[in-house]
């Protein structure tokens, strides 16, 4: 680990805080309706559009790309609250956790793509 | 929840992304960079822990659960990795990066919820 640039874990551990407040700040605001994660999926479909953006605009070795996205959108986004809340559910209402699980990742994938293909520049776009 | 408590958790939120980042880094050092796994590893093991603490400690839930745990796991990237794979046409992998973590996520989850109930 010697080549770890302790600049670079300062700008990770930054975002991921602010990330995680935003998170947290979220899921206080959208409480679960009815046992369903609303907070979570919202912040997951919208998280993984905003990393599809940034990695379209900036390299990944960028300080930016590093704050805003292995830190910010990876503190705001959350894979373990994803299971955890399928799961849960699944003992409620196991055809809301399948639809929950299965829309997530849909979704999911779709908002990554849609932000790399919006977010390239103007120019590049045509191509 | 109080403001201490919120603090806290986002902080935590921070040690949990710095964690991943070494993790990261450390498994594409050991595997490469050809196929995500150090993603894929980090929300298997903090989909494990998550359950082993939702079950074993659930007063630290906010704290450990969604402070540390949430900000060491991540669905953006998983997402973005998974794109990029299927877009370089590695569509196996792909396929594997999105449903294999989606099906052993919540086997790792589940794992953790039943070791957590009986420690």
């Amino acid at each position: 680990m010697a080549n770890v640039k302790v600049r670079r874990l300062l700008l990770v551990a930054l975002g991921g805080t602010v990330g995680t407040a935003a998170r947290l700040g979220l899921s206080l605001a959208l409480p679960d309706g009815g046992g369903f994660p609303v907070a979570v999926l919202l912040a997951n479909i919208v998280g993984a559009f905003l990393i599809g953006v940034l990695a379209a605009r900036l390299p990944a070795a960028a300080d930016l790309r590093l704050l805003l996205g292995t830190g910010v959108l990876g503190g705001f986004t959350t894979y373990s609250a994803f299971m955890t809340g399928t799961l849960a559910l699944w003992t409620q209402a196991p055809l809301l956790a399948f639809a929950y699980a299965a829309g997530s990742l849909v979704l999911g994938l779709a908002a990554a793509a849609l932000g790399l293909r919006l977010g390239r520049p103007r120019a590049r776009r045509a191509a | 929840m109080n403001p201490v408590l919120f603090l806290g958790a986002a902080l935590a939120g921070g040690v949990g992304a710095v964690l991943r980042y070494l993790v990261d880094l450390g498994i594409a050092r050991l595997a490469g960079r050809r196929f995500p796994w150090g993603i894929f590893l980090v929300n298997l093991s903090g989909s494990f822990a998550l359950g082993l603490v939702t079950a074993a400690l659930p007063g630290a839930a906010v704290l450990l659960g969604a402070g540390l745990l949430g900000g060491y796991t991540t669905f953006s990237t998983a997402m973005l990795d998974a794109v990029a794979l299927w877009r370089d046409g590695e569509r196996p992998a792909a396929a594997f990066d999105a449903v294999g973590m989606l099906l052993l996520g919540l086997l790792a989850a589940g794992l953790g919820l039943v070791l957590g109930s009986v420690l």
